[in-house]
This record gives C-alpha cells, structure tokens and sequence, in this order.
C-alpha cells in the first residue's frame, strides 16, 4: 500500500503555505480556490518550487527533509507531474515527447512509447505535433507520457481547466478508465467541487495555504465543519444560528425555529444550507418552514434558480439573497401550482458549521 | 556595366573571404557563448541581471573603436597578457587573423547573447518543469527543449551576429590592422580604396556587401516568419 505524507512550507511576500497531506488513499484530491496555495502544494511535492521546508515522503522514500538536508532533485523524485497547460514540448512529435524522459535504448523506448500511446488510443497520431492535436488529445498524450516513465506518485494540476466544456466532462471520465491501471497514488488539484466529488477517495480543502478540513471525500461533503470549507464544496445558502437548547436552533435572519430530532453539535454558530435542498410547501404552514418574497429568477437550461428573501431580513442586498435551486419533479410541481407559500428545511440537509 | 565585369576579372577578392571566414568563425564562438551567457543570465535575479546584462551588452553601444582600444590594451605585445600568449603559447593577437576574430566577436557577441536571452525569456517554464519530472537531465533539457523551442529567435540572433561579425571594422582595424591577404576584410578595403579615389572598386564592395546583408535579414524574415502567419494585422 502507498502512502504519501507531505509536510510542507514555504514563505513568499504576503502569503504563507503550511499545509500537511497525510494519505493512503490511492486518489486524493485538493480543492481550494485560485491562490489558495494548491499548485504550490503540487509544485512543492514534486520539487519544482523552491525554498520550500518540511518532510516528503512517497512510500517511504523520502523526497524532503529539511531538518537532515535532504531534497531530492525533480529527476530523482519519480513524481509525474501534469500541467494545467500539458505542457507538451511543442517541438518534438507526440512520440518524442513520450520518449523523452526514457533512458533505454532508441528501439526499446520506441516500443514502450507507442504501447502507451496505443492503451490511450494515440497510436496512430505518434508522428504528429503536438500544436496539431485537440486538447482531448493534448491530455492524453501528456498522460501518456508520464505514465511511460512509471512514477511513484501522479500529479494532476487543474487538468480539465483548459478544456471546453463538453470535452471536460468526457475526459473527466476517461482520466478515471486511462488511470485506473495505475497502482500509485495520484493527486489532483482543482477549484471544482464536481470532478473532486467524482474523483477523489480523499479530500483536503486548502484555502490561503492552510487545509480547513480533510477526510473521506464524501463525508467532507457531507460536514464541511467550517463556513469556507462548505462554500467551496458548493453550499451557497449561509446564516448565524443561536441554539435555544439541545433539539431547538433559531436562524434569526431567516425567522425560524428550528426543532430538531439530533443534538445540535457543540459550538455550532452557523449554518449552511445547500441551495437544492429547499422543500416547497404549499397551504398550511409546517415545522421549519421560512416565510419569504421572491427576489429573481434565473432560467438555466435544466433548471430555475429562485433568489429570495425572508420578511425578517427584508432589506437583505442582492448578494446576500437566499438560493433556491429548483430541477425535474419539483419544478414541474411549480409550474402547476404557483410559488409555494413556504420552504421547509430538511433536517438531514443542514450544515452545522462552527 | 561591361567596366564592372572587367573590374571583377582582375579584382583582388581576398577581403571577402577574409570577411567570410571571420564572419564564420566569430558566428560560430558567439553562439555557444551567447547561449551559454543568456541560460546563466535568466538565472540571476533581477538587480544581478541588469547589471550582467549591461556589461555583455556594451561593446554593442559603445563605438568599436572604444572596444579597439581596450582589446589593443590587453593583447598588445608590450602588455602583460600579450607578453603571456606570445612567450607561452606562440599565440599573437594583433595584426593577425585572430585579431580579426577577437574583434569581430566581441562586437557581435552582444547581439547573439540579446536574442537568446529574449528568446529564452519567452519559453514557457513548464517546458522546463516538465523535462525534470520526466527525469530528463539539465543538459537535455536545455538542448532538445529550450534550444528547439527558442529556435526562431536564436536563428535570427545567428544571422545578425554573422552579418555584424562580417561588417565589423572600427575594432578590426585597431586591433588587426588592414594587411592584404591577411587582416584586410571588405569593409577595411572599401575604406581604403575610397581613400585612394577609386570609386569604382568601392561600389563593386558596396553592392557585394548589399547583397550578402540582404540575404541575411531575408532569411531572418523567412525564418521567423513563419512563425507569425496567423498574426492579425492592423
């Protein structure tokens, strides 16, 4: 079993990084906004940053140590690194660019080179440029070319961001096939909560160079613990509780009490509340229900995003309107009967945040 | 017109051989200094750089005759580095070939070392990352990576250099002086013929020496120009 543990530390001008990835999950993944340190986290392991302190270890093979002076060069780490941009040598064909980090024999790494390309489907594209192929491709190759060179450990830095958007969910799904038979582990690294969630195992959030929060991926989903950690997975909806005791929890803005059938946790100070959770109730009022005023809508191809206000916070700016994201049965239940008069909140959906 | 061709019969063309040959070989030592110099420059930070960068750039903007002084300074056969070479090694700089060599590249050099070092300042760090992940050596790298990619710009760099090299005179004629058949290139011997008032000879030079340097830009533009097709134009 592979196990990576990172410690690492850097200090620029007006930025810190001090993050520690402990892992044996064979698929990590880092989320956290553009800044927040997570190419530098990425750069750090495969030792392309400089001036970075801690210990890096990659199956117990350790990479840094800065407290015995230990820091192996890029070429001896065996991390395979992707670039957001491929970073293909625009000079070499696609073959070239395969071969390129192989020691054997011309005939050899020819051989290995056009096997790889083959498991990718690139074969028949080994004597083109790398400026003549797709991005689809592009990726592909730069895949490829990492995987030839049998790396410990894979980096993947924000690999679907410079891909349209309907190549980006295709290659979201062939990265997963193209590296299954990888046994190492591979990190990626990206801003989007959906080819996180769809990826990986485990789950750090990084926000200004600190994790805020890691653990099974799902169950970070599931209880972010803080408010960033929950807005970066996706949670749009945010408000300052107060607990009135163990089962009762007042949302002062929103104008409800809620009772509940758990204990509140202990220091919870907000909430989160992601915006398709929202239950439209219409006629009598129920329990944990909100009273509110449509603000705007928002038509999207497969769904309606409704912005609204409660009474008790009525002059609330546009910004911080309430979202309530509506898709399929619900939506057609609008249609049908109008605004609903109230919106319940499930208990299983609320984020307690401290 | 049939003059011209008359005069080309019995014309002594040693000069431009002699400029040839110096063109070639100072070309040939400017580029692997100039690429070597550019790699260690982008290196540096930035205060170390401008001032590198300032002292590889000036024989470029100062007169040749300037860098003709300082070369007479150190190689003359009374100065102690002069001294050195011709006792230890038999080796005499001024008014000889080298002379012609060492004044050509040191006026050259600069423009060899400025292109490679833009050229290389335009990669694409990636490139370089990506060639150490894969394992490959600094060497190889810099050779089958940096060089290839930065080929445009180092192409016209080469060019310039040879062109420059070749029309070097000021710092040639200090240093290694005009003797025929040996130190005395084409831009030496225009001068020299004009000097004698014979027109005649000095334009035959001039429309040689045209033709070679517009050979050398047309390449520039060939090469570099490729690159640019799909540049707008406004």
């Amino acid at each position: 079993m592979s196990r990576l543990y990172a410690d690492i530390h850097k200090r620029i001008e007006g930025f810190e990084l001090d993050v520690l990835i402990e892992s044996d999950a064979g698929r990590i993944g880092i989320l956290g906004s553009s800044g927040s340190g997570k190419s530098m986290t990425l750069r750090s392991i495969a030792g392309i940053e400089d001036g970075v302190s801690g210990r890096i270890e990659t199956d117990g093979r350790t990479l840094l140590d800065s407290e015995n002076k230990i820091n192996l060069k890029p070429q001896q780490r065996r991390v395979g690194y992707m670039f957001q941009n491929y970073a293909l040598f625009p000079t070499m064909s696609v073959l070239g660019n395969v071969t390129a980090g192989l020691k054997g024999s011309k005939e050899d790494n020819r051989a290995r080179a056009l096997e790889m390309l083959a498991r990718f489907g690139m074969a028949e594209h080994a004597e083109r440029m790398p400026g003549e192929l797709s991005g689809g491709q592009q990726q592909r190759v730069a895949l490829a070319r990492i995987m030839v060179t049998e790396p410990d450990l894979i980096l993947l830095d924000e690999p679907f961001s410079a891909l349209d958007g309907h190549l980006r969910d295709r290659m979201q799904v062939e990265m997963m096939e193209m590296l299954e038979e990888y046994p190492g582990q591979v990190i990626m690294v990206s801003h989007s909560r959906d080819e996180l969630y769809r990826f990986s195992e485990e789950l750090f959030v990084l926000s200004e160079g600190r994790i805020l929060r890691h653990g099974e991926t799902k169950d970070v989903f599931r209880n972010p613990k803080t408010a960033e950690a929950a807005r970066l997975t996706g949670c749009k909806n945010f408000a300052d509780v107060r607990a009135l005791d163990k089962n009762t929890l007042e949302i002062m803005d929103w104008g409800v009490i809620l009772k509940l059938k758990q204990e509140i946790p202990e220091g919870t100070s907000n909430i989160g509340y992601r915006a398709h959770y929202f239950e439209p109730v219409w006629g009598q009022r129920q329990e944990n229900c909100i009273e509110f005023d449509l603000a705007r809508v928002d038509d999207l191809p497969f769904e309606k995003n409704y912005y609204i206000r409660t009474h008790e916070d009525s002059d609330a700016s546009s910004t911080d309107l309430i979202c309530w994201f509506v898709q399929g049965e619900v939506q057609r239940q609008i249609e049908e009967k109008g605004m609903p008069d109230w919106l319940k909140l499930k208990e299983e959906a609320i984020l307690f945040l401290g | 017109m049939s003059s011209f061709i008359e005069l080309a019969g019995k014309l002594d063309w040693s000069p431009l051989w002699i400029s040839l040959k110096t063109g070639v070989v100072a070309t040939i030592i400017s580029f692997f200094l100039g690429l070597w110099a550019a790699r260690k420059v982008i290196k540096r930070d930035y205060k170390a750089k401008s001032i590198i960068d300032g002292i590889l750039t000036l024989p470029m903007v100062l007169p040749p005759t300037v860098a003709g002084f300082f070369l007479l300074l150190l190689f003359s056969r009374r100065r102690p580095i002069g001294i050195f070479l011709n006792d230890k090694f038999d080796i005499q700089v001024v008014h000889t070939w080298l002379g012609c060599i060492l004044a050509a590249t040191v006026i050259a050099f600069p423009l060899m070392y400025r292109n490679a070092r833009a050229a290389f300042e335009q990669i694409d760090a990636n490139l370089v990352y990506a060639g150490r992940t894969l394992g490959m050596s600094e060497l190889a790298i810099f050779w089958r990576i940096v060089v290839p990619t930065a080929g445009p710009g180092i192409a016209s760099g080469t060019i310039l250099t040879f062109a420059r090299a070749m029309g070097e005179y000021g710092a040639t004629s200090m240093l290694a002086g005009n003797i025929p058949g040996k130190t005395g290139t084409v831009s030496q011997r225009i001068a020299m013929v004009i000097q004698d008032g014979d027109y005649m000879t000095a334009g035959f030079w001039v429309i040689i020496v045209l033709i070679i340097a517009f050979i050398a830009v047309f390449t520039i533009n060939m090469i570099t120009g490729r690159h640019m097709k799909n540049i707008r134009k406004w």
